[in-house]
């Protein structure tokens, strides 16, 4: 078992050195970035300059070192902000508004778009609703199955607030980080997960 | 004209009964059959409503145009000038005269504003078609890449600047950014996902998924009534991207372009296709 996982990280390694010798400079990917998005505003490109954690995604391939991975967790963990009030859940029917509309942040969006969580492009949640990506894992009957759980509420919230707090370069959007979703929408989303009236728990 | 609307109508209703067969994930039923039977009716050049766009592009590839008065025949699309058999299966691929790796739109507005010495800011305002609005654009790529039907992907990865632009487009295609964080990976890295009901092609590794892909662009959309070329799909993927608006023709989307021809390589080309 031992050797196995031995092997198994050399690989890993061999594998990483690769991929970085590959990769052009950042210089040469950056003009190439320029010369295709330089004419946005510059309020659009401040949205794609990459923050500390993301340069580390982009330059690893979302395959960060532990050393990388423990530094990356803690700094986005001290990013989180959690509700003045203690209180994390919302209202369930507003939440499922939140995790069914895929609006905002896109080119084509008018100015005042509200954004969503778009949460049903990848995961399945309410297990009636057959339109759901796979992107992401089920999460039908997530409260249910945590018997609503304080603590479990609290670490959800911490993961849609900013998922890589959770899992070092995850795939899934920083919604609280990136001000795609405000507090208010994230405990909404909160309680369509975690209340027992909601359809994903039925 | 009568014949591909109808044609169209039907696929549609056919794409819908596919949604609900995703959905089941049932095995192949009825419903496949006939969309099949849908599919092989569209590619007939006489249903699909993209080989409307091939003819149109037929005529402006010949047309003499612009202050010289003279056609885009003396476009070297890098078989040589006028040469077109197999030129899109080679595109992007690096040019002397312009120094520059150029996909096939890129060429074509460099050739028109050295051969025939066009102002291509009209042509550009219209890149991609809509209602009343024709793209000289759209139906050139349609005709230019026709005739690369039946030849393989084969990306030419010989000069400096061409093996700069693959391995730009591998770093770009893992790039995340935008208010959600995305890169092309976080959709198009993996087998058999899907974005609600899409299905998403992996398109990082080689193989069939990205042949398939690419050797079916430019393709008619149904659902947008209009021929599209590749620009137009990565100016869409960037859109769902969150990220700002592709400049038209330029390198990121060359580089990307250069990179997903890399995992297609070998994919038999047979255009223009029909999607949804
Ligand atoms: C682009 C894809 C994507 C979107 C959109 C997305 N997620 Fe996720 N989510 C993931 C992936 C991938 C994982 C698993 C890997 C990880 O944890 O990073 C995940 C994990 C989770 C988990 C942890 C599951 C567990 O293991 O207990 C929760 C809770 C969650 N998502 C909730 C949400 C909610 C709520 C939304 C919408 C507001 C949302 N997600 C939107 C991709 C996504
Ligand atoms: C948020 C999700 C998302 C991101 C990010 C994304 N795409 Fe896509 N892409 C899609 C979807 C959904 C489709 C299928 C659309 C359809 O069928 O209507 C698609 C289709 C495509 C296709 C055509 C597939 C076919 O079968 O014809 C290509 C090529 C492609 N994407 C490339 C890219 C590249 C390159 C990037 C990065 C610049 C990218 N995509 C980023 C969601 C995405």
């Amino acid at each position: 078992m031992l050797k196995l996982t031995i092997t198994l990280a050399a690989g890993l390694l061999v594998a990483g050195q690769a991929c970085a010798q590959d990769r052009p400079s950042q210089a040469v990917i950056d003009a190439y970035i320029k010369s295709t998005f330089g004419k946005a505003s510059p309020e659009w490109q401040a949205r794609i300059k990459p923050d500390e954690t993301l340069a580390v995604c982009n330059a690893t391939r979302n395959t960060p070192s532990s050393a990388q991975s423990e530094e990356m967790l803690k700094r986005e963990a001290a990013r989180v902000a959690y509700p003045a009030d203690g209180k994390f859940l919302g209202d369930w029917k507003k939440g499922y508004q939140v995790a069914n509309n895929g609006r905002g942040g896109q080119f084509s969006d008018p100015p005042g778009t509200v954004s969503g969580g778009n949460c049903f492009a990848c995961h399945q949640l309410d297990p009636k609703e057959v339109s759901y990506g796979t992107l992401g894992p089920s999460l039908s009957a997530y409260g249910k199955d945590r018997k609503y759980d304080p603590e479990s509420i609290k670490d959800a919230y911490t993961k849609v607030y900013d998922s890589m707090a959770v899992v070092a370069c995850s795939n899934m959007p920083r919604f609280g980080v990136n001000k795609v979703l405000s507090v208010e929408q994230i405990k909404d989303v909160m309680a369509y997960l975690f209340d027992p009236e909601s359809p994903v728990n039925k | 004209m009568r014949i591909p609307l109808i044609a169209a109508a039907a696929l549609i209703a056919a794409m819908g009964l596919a949604g609900t067969r995703l959905a089941a994930q049932s095995p192949p039923d009825d419903s496949e059959k006939e969309i099949e039977r849908y599919r092989q009716m569209l590619s007939d050049p006489f249903s699909n409503p993209g080989f409307l766009a091939v003819d149109r592009g037929e005529v402006l590839w010949s047309e003499a145009r612009g202050p010289k008065s003279v056609s885009l025949e003396g476009c070297d699309l890098g078989e040589g000038p006028g040469k077109l058999d197999g030129a899109y299966a080679k595109l992007p691929r690096y040019f002397a005269d312009s120094d520059k790796v150029m996909d096939l739109e890129q060429r074509l507005l460099w050739c028109m504003d050295k051969v025939q010495g066009l102002d291509t800011k009209d042509v550009v305002a219209r890149r991609f078609s809509g209602p009343g609005k024709a793209s000289d654009m759209e139906d050139l790529v349609a005709f230019i890449a026709n005739k690369s039907n039946g030849m393989k992907i084969a990306p030419p990865l010989s000069h400096p600047k061409e093996k700069e632009a693959a391995a730009v487009g591998e770093a770009l295609f893992y790039t995340r950014g935008g208010v959600n964080d995305f890169s092309c990976a976080t959709c198009h890295a993996e087998e058999g996902k899907r974005i609600r009901l899409q299905g998403l092609p992996n398109l990082s590794v080689k193989g069939k998924a990205a042949q398939e892909t690419m050797a079916s662009w430019p393709t008619y959309r149904v659902s947008q009534s209009a021929l599209r070329t590749m620009q137009h799909r990565l100016w869409d993927c960037y859109r769902q991207q969150r990220w700002p608006v592709p400049e038209y023709g330029s390198d990121a989307l060359t580089a990307l372009t250069v990179f997903l021809e890399t995992r297609a390589e070998g994919g038999e080309i047979n255009v223009p296709s029909i999607k949804r």
